[in-house]
């Protein structure tokens, strides 16, 4: 069979975000991988520039479906830092538990989206059923299920009641029992066994030359964490083990992140019972005085790095955001080689790829006779194209208007 | 009545009502098992009209004419090796000597199909399914012959009807070939692709495999011709394996075979809930050094006994 | 894995059949915002801090105030209760807002004394919306 290259993305049942992956295989074998990003690119960091620090926090946010938490607190963590505010020890515990209930949502999720990858469909449900435990958390206490909120400048915005704290350990005990028996189907069924093992090996020595972050790097022996190397929030206060594992293929990479998800039930338990009483947050100035700060975070998927350069004002002169994921992509390219069609997708997926998060540049590519439009013209481009196919919506418009009852 | 006996009961309008039937209580199975609700009854039946009344969708390289003709083909195919299986009694629609290896061969003739459709697609995931089911057909369908041709060995006899009645005069026997059930069951699950082994259309590889261009009606004949699989391969295996309450009056009968067949429906179901998808080389080598051995040393035990029985 | 499948096989589904059954939401969710038209002194500051330009208040009288809230604007932050000096808005945990209408999700409170008008589904003229650059 000679050699053939097939598309993966940018729309693939087996990516839950676009970007393209153009796989040369060889028979079944993947003989190399070429990948394109930006696909999601929304221009967040060009925006924070036009909003004021507030308005901007909420933008962060909407970085990552996912680690929402983690973006807005290393911005926040930055800010913070130049404009020398204090944050008060009960709004740096709560903030803490949020990033540690995030974390347990996060690698949750990908348990199920990893076991979904390798058509073990029972196991994700179950992850995702269980996730919902912390889902209902985050919307109790922070407000909403993915987008949180819980920062504000100078400290959380909500505090908790001890009839949460309750709730939070009964189902922290739940959910710790679920991970338990699910290290034990990881290291116990023998399909997903394997599917996992001795794919998408990356050494040690590769992952360092990489720069690879995060979860992926710790499944190749890689000792590296920011929050016990760089403590920041009530990291300081807590005992934790950082999950080092020396597989270096995909099944290491679930063992660590089984791992992190029990150490964080640890962390909870640690934090809620220290949990100090006073304010949750203080005072914040509109206007950060001029300063530049570099703010690093261990979100789920790795090191998160932001970078604020203020000017006096009440907006950010600028932002720059390097996610985890953007880290990992190269060692991506390196796992892949060699490894069989079939493992594609899990291979990429044991990185837990972030693309909307990864998006910070876009290429533009011009094929001879293309042309520049304006909204307005692509608008009325669209509204020609399919009126020559038969197809006025205007008319369309009109005559669900006349149903609704509200002609003009 | 040979009409009424094609077209009405048993035939092409009991197989659709018991094809769609059996898809809701897998899928059903399946949900609960996750732990979820699962679809309505009616959900497979809304399904396929659904896809009748879509858009149909040709690719412009594709074969035309082999390409609207393998989804019906795929369909008669199932439903002719249907009327050989005796079902609640000793007796099939039709019978001759030899029939098991017929309909063994028609059963064979979908995933030839649906190798020919994917192939003819020309899009690549299509290109891609269709050689992976072509080659997991080479991995399951030797194990799958050998155990299935296990129990005709024992009765001396190449019609299915012979076998039935031959066992429900000797049913001990055929417990014998519960090793050969086994094996049956296993590599079914590759016929029906399946998980572990629905590689030929593992979704987040290859999208829909053979199937990723098939639209509209077309795709919904598909569909119909595997739900149909089901059941015929079902009745074939419960036929060789099972022929236990044949001799039962006709309703009672029916019952029991219903019954039998929502077994083999279950076992599919737990398999596929509690396995991963297989690599193909993982697939290939399972077929061929455990499943084939195992049809093998069957093969050999009831020739054993066969000589024993016989002299 | 076998046992685990096979006891959920008969035990009750964790899901629930969602439009046909209620949904359980939390009390701390943030739903759609509440005014209190009372309350409110016209400061709009809330309309600074919004990051979505999802407020408009309007002054149409001798201190009172009108506030017309754009659910599909609204990113459900609640910022604009946190930003409130005299806890004019606060937050409900009402959650069901999607609409078929874009019109019925401009969602309008009036003053106490205003003269009575329709309720909210019923086309507002559309009150000039503050452009952003």
């Amino acid at each position: 069979m000679s050699k053939i290259t097939i598309p993966l993305g940018p729309q693939h049942p087996a990516l839950k975000e676009p970007a393209s992956f153009k796989i040369t295989l060889n028979g079944e074998e993947i003989y190399s991988m070429d990948m394109r990003l930006g696909y999601n690119h929304r221009g967040i960091e060009k925006a924070c520039e036009e909003r004021t620090y507030i308005q901007g926090l909420y933008l962060i946010e909407r970085i990552c479906g996912i680690c929402s938490h983690s973006h807005s607190t290393a911005y926040i963590q930055a800010l913070e830092e130049l404009a020398g505010l204090q944050v008060p020890k009960r709004g740096l515990y709560i903030r803490t538990l949020i990033a540690e209930l995030e974390r347990i949502h996060s690698h949750l999720l990908w348990l199920g989206v990893a076991a979904h990858e390798v058509g073990f469909d029972t196991l994700l449900m179950y992850a995702w059923r269980d996730r919902e435990l912390v889902m209902d958390h985050l919307a109790e206490i922070g407000g909403n299920r993915v987008n949180y909120a819980v920062n504000t400048l100078g400290g959380v915005r909500r505090d908790l009641t001890p009839a949460e704290i309750a709730h939070i350990l009964k189902d922290v005990d739940t959910l710790e029992e679920r991970t338990k028996y699910y290290a034990q189907v990881a290291t116990e069924e023998s399909t997903l066994i394997a599917r996992l093992s001795k794919i998408g090996y990356l050494s040690k020595t590769d992952a360092e030359l990489l720069g690879a972050v995060g979860p992926t790097a710790r499944a190749c022996s890689v000792d590296r964490d920011i929050r016990r190397d760089d403590p920041y929030a009530a990291y300081g206060d807590v005992q934790f083990k950082v999950c080092v594992d020396d597989h270096c293929d995909v099944y290491g990479r679930v063992l660590v992140r089984v791992g992190e998800l029990m150490e964080s039930y640890s962390i909870i338990r640690q934090l809620l019972k220290n949990l100090p009483d006073g304010p949750i947050a203080v005072k914040a100035p509109r206007r950060i005085p001029a300063g530049e700060a570099i703010s690093r975070y261990e979100a789920p998927r790795g090191e998160d790095c932001h970078y604020v350069k203020a000017n006096g004002t009440d907006k950010p002169e600028r932002v720059k955001i390097r996610a985890p994921t953007l880290a990992n992509w190269r060692a991506v390219r390196k796992m892949i080689e060699g490894n069989y069609l079939a493992d594609a997708p899990i291979i990429i997926a044991a990185i837990d790829p972030c693309f909307s998060c990864t998006d910070r540049a876009i290429e533009l590519v011009r094929p001879a006779g293309a042309a520049t439009l304006t909204w307005g013209a692509l608008r009325q481009h669209g509204i020609d194209w399919y009126r020559k196919q038969g197809l006025d919506f205007a008319d369309l418009n009109k005559k669900l208007a006349t149903q609704l009852g509200r002609v003009k | 009545m040979a009409l009424f006996n094609i077209f009405i009961f048993p035939g092409i309008l009991f197989l659709v009502v018991a094809g769609l039937w059996f898809e809701f209580v897998d899928r059903r199975m399946y949900a609960r098992m996750q732990h979820r609700q699962g679809p309505p009854w009616f959900q497979p039946l809304a399904d396929f009209i659904k896809l009748i009344a879509k858009e149909t969708i040709i690719p412009e390289n594709a074969n035309r004419r082999l390409f609207v003709s393998m989804p019906v083909v795929a369909l008669t195919a199932t439903i002719s090796a249907f009327f050989y299986i005796p079902l609640w009694s000793t007796h099939a629609l039709y019978s001759f000597q030899g029939d098991s290896i017929v309909v063994m061969y028609l059963l064979t003739l979908p995933t030839l199909t649906f190798f020919l459709a994917g192939w003819y697609s020309t899009s690549l995931y299509s290109t891609i399914g269709a050689v992976r089911s072509l080659t997991q057909f080479f991995a399951y369908e030797i194990p799958l012959f050998m155990a299935v041709l296990a129990p005709a060995m024992l009765a001396n006899d190449w019609s299915l009807a012979g076998i039935a009645t031959y066992f429900t005069a000797h049913p001990l026997l055929a417990l014998l070939n519960v090793p050969a059930l086994g094996v049956a069951l296993v590599t079914l699950l590759g016929k029906l692709e399946r998980v572990p082994f629905d590689i030929p259309e593992a979704e987040t590889e290859v999208v829909a495999g053979a199937f990723t261009e098939y639209t509209g009606r077309h795709l919904a004949l598909f569909r119909l011709a595997i739900d149909i699989e089901v059941i015929v391969a079902g009745s074939l295996l419960v036929a060789m394996f099972l022929p236990f309450g044949l001799a039962l009056p006709a309703w009672l009968g029916f019952l029991v075979y219903l019954l039998k067949i929502t077994f083999v429906v279950a076992v599919i179901a737990i398999l596929r809930s509690i396995m991963a998808r297989l690599r193909i080389e993982q697939m290939v080598n399972f077929c061929w050094k455990i499943l084939a051995p195992v049809a093998l040393a069957q093969l050999l035990l009831n020739l054993v006994v066969k000589g024993f029985l016989h002299s | 894995m076998l046992g685990e499948v096979l006891a959920h096989l008969c035990a009750k589904p964790n899901t629930i059949k969602y439009p046909f059954e209620p949904a359980v939401v939390e009390a701390g969710l943030r739903g759609k915002i509440k005014f209190v038209a009372e309350k409110c002194i016209g400061c709009k500051i809330c309309v600074k801090d919004c990051p979505a330009d999802a407020i408009t208040i309007t002054k149409i009288g001798d201190k009172r105030f009108e506030c017309v809230f754009d659910l599909d604007k609204c990113i459900y932050c609640a910022q604009c209760v946190d930003s409130c000096p005299k806890k004019a808005l606060s937050v409900t945990n009402e959650f069901e807002l999607a609409q078929l209408d874009k019109h019925k999700l401009r969602f309008v409170f009036h003053a106490p004394d205003a003269p009575p008008t329709p309720p909210a589904p019923a086309a507002q003229p559309e009150p000039p919306v503050a452009k952003t650059a």
